[in-house]
């Protein structure tokens, strides 16, 4: 079977705009979380966010662009050019439906379409932008980047909250071994307004905590909720011999997917999170040995938590790989998150360097998981498994493993 | 009520639907097509929104989708802002 290669990486995260920069501060363990400033979180019960700072549109998203896209589209389409642009992929370069593109999305343009409900309450219907009838939605994102790029080949858009970032690529890696040469995937999500704050606290997840540093801590004894953030990662995934015949950077292979359901109504004891990790070893034909470190999804809830830390243990034994959620430097991206943490791990493959988790200074003893806090650890890394899990159930495993020696398309950009 | 000019349209296109890359809005376009000034039926409907919040006049989905150049588009509203 043919393998999908990574060939590009665009990073929007509230740690850093651009893959290298976000990748400085992760390693370095810079955090991000801090007040709310898009607009005044006073009345609500939660005021922290992990915000994209100084992020300038125009620099980014063409003028045509700016008055059809929310925010969170226009982070997007940043990301993508980032992408697009290391891979060196163009439309020219590949079949007219050679490139397709599978994003995943959460909550879609709602500061967007905040802005236009506003208007159509305060000033009548007369009012409501057209570009309303596609920019608050879930498929905007790849609707965007499609046409932005002349990527004409299949589109998908992915919706399974924090799993559908592993989910986009899993798809991605699904066209190309159906025979579609590369796919633009991963996920940008940004829903930092009061429409969508109010979402996202219906779900009782965030934490209320007002100090940015102590108020997501997972796998700790403090742990109480998330908090929210915005941003993700634009990855170009590409049939191999197709990034080789065009002589492509090659970042590290998809080497594994699963995604599961929560829970299984024939084994309820089994966590869907743990069959999740079994079946994506399993796909990249790999034993738990052969993984080097995890990547964790992290949830910041004493239930969620535990039942990770299990996972792992049950794979792995105690203590027995590094794991890491550099996400606490950013808050949870939901469906950016997948993406994102796709990147870091194969920035880590790249440099043998696992970034720490950001904030918690000793985890909660029972969850027996050497979590790595404080500042980098250097490791020997072949291979890392990213795990993800969105509400309502939804679980998803990623194995990316490290470009093969003696590969000639081998680069370190 | 005030007539629609070609500068005031031209602030109407930026503000509503932005400007493409490789056009010059501020060269000689009155009969330049809407289509090779980047212009697709969406940013026209939008257009059309507001130049009927600003100058009371309301095109019709149909009426939009048969102007082709700004030319085109002046001579309608201020056709019908005179009527």
């Amino acid at each position: 079977m043919t393998s999908a290669v990574v060939t590009g990486i665009g990073v929007v995260a509230p740690t850093g705009i651009g893959a290298e920069e976000y990748w400085r501060a992760t390693t370095a363990g810079e955090s991000a979380i801090g007040p709310i400033t898009r607009f005044d979180p006073a009345p609500y019960p939660v005021r922290l966010a992990g915000e994209v700072p100084g992020f300038v549109p125009a620099e980014h998203v063409p003028s045509r662009l700016l008055p059809q896209t929310d925010h969170g589209t226009r982070l997007s389409l940043a990301a993508a050019a980032e992408a697009l642009s290391g891979s060196g992929l163009t439309a020219d370069e590949a079949p007219e439906f050679g490139i397709g593109i599978a994003t995943a999305s959460t909550m879609g343009g709602f500061e967007f379409g905040q802005r236009e409900l506003q208007h159509l309450w305060q000033l009548g219907g007369q009012h409501v932008s057209a570009y309303q009838s596609f920019a608050w939605f879930y498929a905007v994102n790849t609707g965007q980047i499609s046409i932005r790029h002349g990527l004409r080949g299949p589109g998908a858009t992915i919706v399974a909250d924090q799993a559908g970032g592993l989910d986009a690529l899993g798809v991605a890696r699904r066209q190309i071994r159906k025979g579609t040469p590369a796919v633009v995937t991963g996920g940008v999500d940004s829903a930092l307004c009061p429409l969508g704050l109010a979402g996202q606290l219906s779900t009782g997840d965030l934490s209320g905590a007002h100090d940015p540093e102590r108020a997501y801590l997972p796998f700790t004894r403090e742990a109480g909720g998330h908090v929210p953030a915005e941003g993700g990662a634009i990855l170009v995934v590409e049939d191999a011999g197709f990034a080789r015949d065009r002589g492509a950077p090659v970042l590290g292979e998809i080497a594994g997917y699963a995604a599961t359901f929560d829970p299984d109504p024939r084994d309820p004891a089994a966590d869907g999170l743990l069959r999740a990790a079994r079946q994506a070893i399993a796909d990249a034909g790999l034993e738990p040995g052969d993984v080097d470190v995890v990547f964790a999804d992290a949830a910041g809830r004493p239930g969620a938590d535990r039942r990770e830390a299990a996972a792992i243990t049950a794979l792995f034994g105690a203590g027995g790989i590094p794991v890491t959620a550099p996400k606490t430097g950013t808050g949870r991206l939901y469906a950016g998150a997948g993406g994102l943490d796709t990147a870091t791990a194969l920035l880590s493959l790249r440099d043998q360097s696992i970034p720490p988790t950001v904030h918690v200074g000793a985890t909660d003893p029972a969850h027996e998981i050497d979590l790595v806090v404080g500042r980098a650890r250097p490791a020997a890394l072949t291979t890392a498994l990213v795990l993800a899990r969105g509400r309502g159930g939804f679980n998803a495993a990623l194995l990316v493993r490290a470009p093969r020696p003696g590969k000639p398309n081998h680069t370190k950009e | 009520m005030s007539t629609l000019t070609i500068a005031a349209l031209k602030d109407i296109l930026r503000s509503a639907a932005g400007e493409d890359d490789g056009v010059d809005l501020d060269a000689e376009i009155l009969d330049t097509p809407f289509t090779e000034l980047g212009y697709d039926s969406l940013a026209l409907l939008e257009t059309a929104a507001r130049i009927a919040r600003e100058y009371g006049v309301s095109l019709s989905d149909d009426d939009v989708d048969q102007i082709e150049t700004p030319r085109e588009l002046l001579d309608r509203v201020n056709a019908a802002a005179r009527a």
